[in-house]
């Protein structure tokens, strides 16, 4: 897809997610606000996501894990009223990270069904955790006391405040898969993924790129998470639940996986299919199943790549 | 505090439920290891057996010919599946199986959902299982025993099956190397069906058994799917022996753990770390498990690639 198109449909987003506020307070519907947050966030999430999976070829069934422990931490720290941002969300990006470097490094150790596999376990190991975690509302989750607190600096108990950190947020984490993307350790990742053998044959430790962006994913995930957990004010497990990864992966692969504004487009698209389908049936994930097999089927590269193919057809 | 007979009384569940996770990743390691394909909706044919069965035991009051209805419903089920939608999935990569499997899921939990309302279903015992029978003064519950049974008997049957057999021949070279076997004349996709199908029944058949001592409910499937794929990691991919040796390991040391991890942890803890960290640990330890394995063996206990 032309770099020029995939520039206009990304600007085009964020016009529209910039007027949301403006939109959702004229016509009186809160509902807007919230939903395109949450839909920015999970972009955040998915983006993280997209730089493993689709630059680095590994796929993770477990990302969803790092969100929650990103939440956890602030749900967590502001459970014993540690509330300040400034070291919240550091500390949600640190922790995630660590639990990154470890899982990764067990992960790592295997291939294909079996990375999968494990990096599913694993975050299902977490999701456990939050479950049995009774001192922190165990299975029913915590309520959030107090968002984040960036004391004079802003003020994001604001919803639309929060709003437009959220969108700057996004902003900023597709600047900076970009630039990671294109510098010398993003192209040695993608050689990683198209031939290992010829990368370390070249003499790359290709591990070490790996986990290394396997961890940067995983810290990015877990900024996402201090995000969603003062979007909802509230934490619980089911936030590390596998089917939350799945989400993730379908967003991705949705938008386009290996694209860059790919995941934005993916979540977005999601969302929005969440929404409408939820509105024609309350069993709406009977539409939604089929709906993403054939998508495996028939729309290879997603939707960026779809249109893409199309224009070429259209000449 | 520490009583013998308790700890025996929950081996005796580790094992049984060993069995069951057995039934499950008998035919997935299979299906993983011959075709290397990621199929993640054996738990959806698990959940539909369990459903199956429980629906017939309801209508007719026999427990017996639920299960019997169940597994071949299912094996039909699952050689259509195969067939009309898994195998152009072979020659893709494992992101589109994972997402095409991951569809189906929530196609079939919706499904359920929509036919049985989103209340799980009770399975009554019958009447000639219910009971106890006692040794060495702990009572063993008939049912439990009967499962007990049904696996090991199974367990034994896939053992001659996969080593005696010329089909079995076949699914251990499949398993060890898919493109020598076929390029010796071999249609390997026939064979995958054969497998495909068998796995189904299988799973089924561990569905319609847990019926009345787990709850028939919709996201049943999942829960035990994932404790499988464990199962698998740990056993390695591709083989039956693995399966059994990592069922039986997760099955004993999840009950295990679940039941005595907080009395062992208050022998060095202090009673209020123990009771929180007892049952954190305890759902966490089949995992802590799978990571040790795979530290010292990445392929797992019993590898059955080649390469």
């Amino acid at each position: 897809m032309g770099n020029r198109a995939q520039i206009l449909i990304v600007g085009t987003i964020f016009l529209g997610l910039a007027l949301v506020p403006l939109f959702a307070e004229l016509t009186q519907t809160p509902f807007y606000l919230d939903l395109a947050r949450r839909m920015m966030i999970l972009a955040i999430g998915a983006l993280s996501l997209n730089l493993i999976m689709g630059y680095g070829g590994l796929i993770s069934f477990g990302h969803a894990a790092y969100i929650g422990i990103g939440a956890y931490t602030v749900g967590i720290c502001a459970e014993h009223e540690l509330v300040s941002g400034f070291i919240q969300w550091p500390l949600a990006i640190l922790v995630s990270g660590v639990f990154a470097i470890i899982f990764g490094l067990i992960s790592l150790r295997t291939r294909g069904v079996y990375f999968i596999m494990i990096t599913l376990a694993l975050a299902q190991m977490m999701y456990f955790l939050g479950v049995s975690l009774d001192r922190y509302g165990g299975d029913d989750g915590l309520p959030l006391i107090e968002r984040s607190n960036f004391g004079a600096l802003v003020d994001i108990s604001n919803n639309v405040t929060l709003y437009f950190i959220v969108l700057g947020a996004l902003v900023l984490s597709l600047f900076f898969c970009k630039r990671l993307i294109n510098s010398r350790f993003g192209m040695v990742l993608q050689g990683t993924r198209s031939n290992e053998t010829r990368m370390k044959t070249i003499g790359f430790p290709t591990l070490r790129y790996q986990l290394t962006a396997f961890v940067i994913a995983g810290m990015m995930a877990g900024f996402a998470g201090a995000l969603l957990a003062n979007h909802t004010d509230f934490i619980n497990p089911d936030m590390m639940h596998w089917t939350r990864s799945g989400d993730l992966i379908i967003m991705v692969l949705l938008g386009g996986m290996g694209s860059l504004a790919g995941p934005v487009v993916g979540a977005l698209a999601f969302i929005l299919l969440e929404e409408l389908l939820s509105g024609v049936t309350e069993y709406w994930q009977l539409i939604f199943g089929p709906f993403l097999i054939l998508v495996v089927l028939f729309a290879r590269g997603g939707l960026l790549g779809f249109f893409a193919d199309k224009e070429q057809r259209d000449g | 505090m520490f009583d013998p007979n308790l700890l025996f009384e929950q081996f005796f569940n580790g094992l049984q439920l060993g069995l069951l996770l057995f039934l499950l990743a008998a035919g997935l390691t299979l299906v993983f290891g011959i075709m290397d394909m990621m199929n993640l909706a054996h738990g959806s044919l698990y959940m539909l057996g369990a459903y199956v069965a429980a629906q017939i035991t309801l209508w007719t009051g026999s427990f017996v010919l639920g299960v019997a209805v169940s597994l071949p419903v299912i094996l039909l089920l699952g050689v259509c599946l195969e067939a009309g939608l898994l195998r152009p999935l072979y020659a893709r990569g494992h992101l589109d199986q994972v997402l095409a499997t991951f569809g189906m899921i929530l196609f079939f939990n919706e499904f359920v959902r929509l036919v049985w309302g989103p209340e799980g279903i009770e399975v009554p015992l019958p009447d000639f299982l219910k009971g106890n029978i006692v040794i060495f003064d702990i009572p063993l519950p008939n049912y439990r025993l009967v499962v007990i049974g049904v696996g090991l008997i199974v367990a034994l049957m896939m053992y001659l099956l996969v080593t005696r057999t010329r089909t079995g021949m076949l699914i251990r070279a499949g398993a060890s190397n898919r493109d020598m076997v076929q390029a010796l004349g071999i249609d390997i996709n026939r064979v995958f069906t054969l497998v495909f199908g068998i796995g189904a029944a299988l799973a089924a058949l561990a569905g319609a058994l847990a019926g009345p001592i787990l709850a028939v409910t919709i996201g049943m499937g999942e829960n035990i799917l994932i404790q499988v794929l464990v199962v698998i990691v740990i056993g390695g991919i591709g083989s039956i022996r693995g399966a059994f040796v990592g069922a039986m390991l997760i099955g004993i040391i999840d009950i295990l753990g679940r039941s005595f991890l907080d009395t062992f942890f208050k022998l060095f803890l202090p009673v209020n770390a123990a009771e929180t960290a007892g049952p954190a640990v305890a759902s966490m330890l089949i995992y802590i498990l799978m990571a040790a394995v795979l530290f010292f063996k990445p392929q797992g206990l019993f590898p059955a690639k080649t390469g």
